[in-house]
C-alpha cells in the first residue's frame, strides 16, 4: 500500500490543491454508452449518491481498488456534448476545469462510434489527460462492425481501452492502463479537432481581445471557441469579464459568424470521421437490427399504445397480486408484532409514553415501511424498462397525447413513474430540459393516483360497491387521468401561456438489462425511501399523533377532532361528516392512513367490522365522494418534501397544495350532488 | 448543392434519405440537434413517418425521435433513389 501512488503525482498537470489523497478519476459519456454499469461494476455498494451541489442532478461518486491501491471516481452526468444546453453539460465541464481530476475517463458507444465520439471531440480540447473506453464491444460485433482499438488509438493520441462493460470482458487491461496512465507509463499526445480555416480567422480575432480577461480556471482558447458556439454561459461570463470596449468587439464578431456553431460541429465531425474510416470496418448493408424490428411494434402508433397499457395493466396486476399480500404480511407480523412487542414492554410506563411509541413511533412510520414492497416493484420494473432502452419508446408514443398540456413525450416519464409513488415521480421531472415544462409536469404529477391511493380504494371500493368496486375503480382512476389533462391544459394556458419546449430524443439501442445496474438502482431508492420515512414521515407522524392525544389523551377530543369538526361544514359540500373529513386531514402524512383513522374514529380494529359500520354509516353518495377527494386530495407530506426541494420554492409548493385542494373539493362536491340528484 | 429539390424533413417518407441542408432553430435547439448528429451536409434517413405525431429518423448511427415540429424546421434535400 506504501507505494501505491508514489510515482503518480510528477505526470500530473499542476494543481494547487495539495495531491495527498488518493489519485481520482472521472467518467464522462454520452446518454446510453453503458456509463452506469461500468461504474456500478467498478465500485459496487462502495458508492454515495448525492447531488451536485445547488443542483437537482445526482452526483454518484465512489471508490475501487486495483492491486491494493485505492481510486477515487465520480460518475459525471451523462451528455451529449460540454455547451451549456441544461445542467448536465455545465456540471461535467465545471467538475473537469475546476477539480482537475487526475484522469478523465470517456466511455463511447463502439456500435455507435460517429455519435458518440462527439463528446470526446469535446473533452479532448480541454487539457486534462484523457482515456477512452470502447464500450458495448460485443453489440458492435453483432451489428458486423470491426473496429481496431490500436489503429484508433494511434488516430486519437490517447488510450483507447476496448471493453463490454455488461459482460466486464476487458477489465483486466482497463485496470492495467488506468494505473500506467497514472503512473506517468503512457505519453499523451491528443489529435484535436480542427476549426474550419475561415473561422480560424474569426477564433484568432476573438483571442486577441479576450487575452487576459479570462478568469481561472477556464482556457482561453477554449472560451473562444464556446463564444463562437453561442454557449450562453460563457458568453455572460465574457460580458462581465471584459472591458465595455472589448466586449462590443466581440460582440459584433460573434454576429457576424452566428453560423459558427454549424462550422465548428462540423468540424469535429470530419474529425471523427477521419478516426472513424481509419479504425473501422464498415457492417454489411440490408440487415435488419433487432431495434428496427421491436420498434415496428413499440413505437407503432397504435400498437405501441395496446403495448404501453399492457406494461402499465401488468404493473398494476404484479403490485396488487404479490405486493399488496406481502405488504399486508408485513403490516400483520412486523409492524403488527412491533406494536405488540412494546404494549408488553412499556406495560408499566405512562399511557401517553406508550402511545406516542406504538401510535405514533411504530403507526405512523411502520404504516409508510409496509409500502417498501410496492415501491420495489416499480422500482424493479421501472429500472427494468429503462435499462432495456423501452422509456424512451413510452415517451415517444405518448407525444401527441402530451401536447394536449403543452408538454411533450418527456413528461409522460415521470408521470407514469407516478402510479407507483409520487416521489419518484416529482424527482424524475428532472429528464424534462425546459423549466416551464418541468414545473407544469411537478404541478400536476399529484393528481396521478399513486398505489398508496389504489390501496385506500382497493379496501375501500368493495365496502361501498360490492362487486361493481372494479369499474368504480378504473372509474377512479380514469377520472383522475381526465382531471390531470384538464388541469394541465388549463394551467398550460394560464400560467405558462402555451410555451413548449422542442422535442429532441435519443432512440436507445435495445439490449439485455444488467441485474447489477437494476438491483444498485432499486437497493438506492429504497434506501432513500426508508430514509424520508425515518426522517420526514416520521416528524410529522409524530405531529399528527400529538394533535390526536392533545388536551387530554382522549382522541375525541382531541385538537384533531376539534379542528375536523370546525371543518365540517367544508366537509358538508361533499357529504362527509367530521370523521370523514379528518380521516382525510390525516391521509396527509400518508395516503393509507384514511383507512386506519376511520378505523380509530369508529373505534373498530377488525377490518370487518369496520366495513359494516361504515355501510350503515355514510350513502353511496357520501362514498364515492371520499373516494374521488382521497384519489385528487393535497399531495402527501412525502411529495411536498420533494416538491419543495425540486422547485427550490415555497411559493411552488403552496401553489401546487392548493391547485390540489380546490380541484378535489370541487370535484368531491359536484360527484356528491350529482350522485344525490341520479338518486344514489 | 442543388436547391431546387429542399423539402422538410417531415415530409421524407419512411426508407428515404436525405441531406440536410440548414435548420431554422435557435441556438439552443441548435446545439441539441447538432449534438445528436444533425449538421448541415449529414445524411438522414426516415426510420418512421405516419404522417402526424413525432417521426423517428436515423442520423450518423442512430435513431433520434423528433417532434414534427421540430422536424418541420429542418430542410433536407431529398436524395435521388
Amino acid at each position: 500500500m506504501s507505494n501505491c501512488h508514489s510515482t503518480s503525482a510528477p505526470s500530473q498537470p499542476v494543481s494547487l490543491r495539495v495531491r495527498e489523497r488518493i489519485p481520482l478519476l472521472a467518467l464522462a459519456g454520452q446518454p446510453n454508452v453503458g456509463k452506469s454499469t461500468l461504474f456500478n461494476f467498478l465500485t459496487g455498494l462502495n458508492q454515495h449518491v448525492g447531488n451536485w451541489p445547488g443542483k437537482t442532478v445526482e452526483r454518484r461518486e465512489g471508490s475501487f481498488s486495483i492491486n491494493g491501491c485505492e481510486y477515487g471516481i465520480v460518475d459525471l452526468p451523462g451528455t451529449y456534448s460540454l455547451t451549456a444546453n441544461s445542467p448536465e453539460e455545465v456540471i461535467t465541464r465545471e467538475f473537469i476545469l475546476r477539480e482537475r481530476p487526475d484522469l478523465v475517463i470517456a466511455i463511447v458507444n463502439a456500435a455507435n462510434l460517429e455519435r458518440s465520439l462527439y463528446l470526446v471531440a469535446e473533452l479532448i480540447s480541454l487539457d486534462t489527460p484523457l482515456a477512452v473506453i470502447l464500450n458495448m464491444m460485443d453489440v458492435a460485433r453483432q451489428e458486423g462492425f470491426r473496429i481496431e482499438p490500436e489503429v484508433l488509438e494511434a488516430a486519437l493520441g490517447v488510450p483507447v481501452i476496448p471493453m463490454t462493460a455488461t459482460h466486464a470482458t476487458g477489465m483486466q487491461a482497463f485496470y492495467q492502463a488506468v494505473q500506467e496512465i497514472l503512473d506517468g507509463g503512457r505519453i499523451f499526445t491528443p489529435r484535436l479537432p480542427e476549426i474550419r480555416a475561415d473561422h480560424r480567422a474569426t477564433l484568432d480575432e476573438i483571442l486577441n481581445h479576450i487575452h487576459g480577461y479570462v478568469p481561472s480556471p477556464y482556457p482561453e482558447n477554449w472560451v473562444a471557441l464556446k463564444l463562437l458556439e453561442g454557449d450562453t454561459e460563457i458568453t455572460h461570463l465574457l460580458q462581465n469579464n471584459l472591458p465595455p470596449e472589448k466586449w462590443e468587439a466581440v460582440y459584433d464578431l460573434l454576429r457576424q459568424h452566428d453560423d459558427a456553431l454549424l462550422a465548428i460541429a462540423s468540424g469535429r465531425y470530419e474529425w471523427i470521421g477521419r478516426l472513424v474510416r481509419a479504425a473501422v470496418v464498415h457492417p454489411r448493408i440490408g440487415q435488419i437490427s433487432l431495434t428496427k424490428q421491436l420498434d415496428r411494434w413499440a413505437v407503432h402508433p397504435f400498437w405501441g399504445l395496446v403495448i404501453l397499457a399492457g406494461i402499465l395493466g401488468l404493473v398494476f396486476w404484479l403490485t396488487f397480486t404479490i405486493g399488496s399480500p406481502v405488504q399486508g404480511w408485513l403490516d400483520a407480523q412486523i409492524v403488527g408484532g412491533l406494536a405488540g412487542l412494546a404494549n408488553q414492554l412499556l406495560a408499566e410506563a405512562p399511557f401517553w409514553i406508550r402511545s406516542l411509541i406504538v401510535d405514533g413511533v411504530i403507526g405512523g412510520v411502520g404504516a409508510v415501511m409496509t409500502f417498501l414492497p410496492i415501491m420495489i416493484i416499480f422500482f424493479a420494473v421501472f429500472g427494468l424498462l429503462e435499462d432495456m432502452g423501452y422509456m424512451a419508446r413510452a415517451a415517444f408514443v405518448m407525444d401527441n397525447f402530451m401536447h394536449i398540456m403543452g408538454l411533450h413525450g418527456k413528461s409522460f416519464l415521470p408521470l407514469f413513474l407516478g402510479f407507483g409513488c409520487n416521489v419518484p415521480a416529482i424527482l424524475g421531472t428532472r429528464v424534462i430540459d425546459s423549466k416551464p415544462a418541468r414545473f407544469l409536469t411537478i404541478l400536476i404529477a399529484p393528481l396521478v393516483p399513486c398505489t398508496a391511493r389504489i390501496a385506500v380504494v382497493a379496501f375501500l371500493a368493495p365496502v361501498f360497491f360490492g362487486s361493481n368496486a372494479i369499474f368504480v375503480s378504473w372509474g377512479l382512476v380514469l377520472a383522475s387521468m381526465f382531471t390531470l389533462v384538464l388541469s394541465g391544459a388549463l394551467l398550460n394556458r394560464v400560467i405558462f401561456k402555451g410555451q413548449r419546449s422542442a422535442f429532441i430524443m435519443e432512440m436507445p439501442l435495445y439490449h439485455v438489462p444488467d441485474s447489477r445496474t437494476i438491483g444498485l438502482l432499486i437497493w438506492q431508492r429504497s434506501m432513500s425511501f426508508l430514509k424520508k420515512a425515518g426522517t420526514t414521515i416520521l416528524g410529522m407522524a409524530l405531529v399528527i399523533w400529538a394533535l390526536s392525544m392533545l388536551p387530554n389523551g382522549d382522541l375525541n377530543e382531541s385538537y384533531l377532532v376539534q379542528f375536523g369538526k370546525w371543518i365540517e361544514p367544508v366537509g358538508r359540500w361533499m357529504g362527509f361528516d367530521w370523521r370523514l373529513t379528518v380521516a382525510l386531514i390525516t391521509s396527509f402524512p400518508a395516503k393509507e392512513n384514511a383507512v386506519a383513522t376511520l378505523g380509530v374514529l369508529f373505534g373498530s380494529s377488525p377490518e370487518a367490522a369496520l366495513a359494516q359500520t361504515l355501510t350503515s354509516t355514510f350513502s353511496t353518495a357520501s362514498a364515492l365522494a371520499f373516494l374521488v377527494v382521497t384519489m385528487l386530495f393535497i399531495p402527501c407530506m412525502a411529495t411536498v418534501a420533494v416538491i419543495r426541494q425540486e422547485t427550490n420554492s415555497w411559493g411552488w409548493t403552496l401553489l401546487n397544495i392548493l391547485l390540489l385542494l380546490v380541484i378535489s373539493i370541487a370535484a368531491g362536491a359536484g360527484v356528491y350532488h350529482l350522485a344525490l340528484f341520479i338518486g344514489l | 448543392m442543388d436547391h431546387t429539390r429542399a423539402i422538410s424533413l417531415t415530409e421524407l417518407s419512411v426508407d428515404n434519405h436525405a441531406t440536410i441542408l440548414a435548420f431554422n432553430v435557435g441556438t439552443v435547439e441548435a446545439t441539441r440537434l447538432v449534438s445528436l448528429g444533425f449538421t448541415p451536409g449529414a445524411e438522414v434517413s426516415m426510420s418512421q413517418n405516419y404522417g402526424r405525431g413525432p417521426l423517428i429518423v436515423t442520423v450518423r448511427g442512430t435513431r433520434v425521435a423528433l417532434g414534427r415540429g421540430e422536424a418541420a424546421k429542418i430542410v433536407v434535400a431529398r436524395s435521388a433513389e
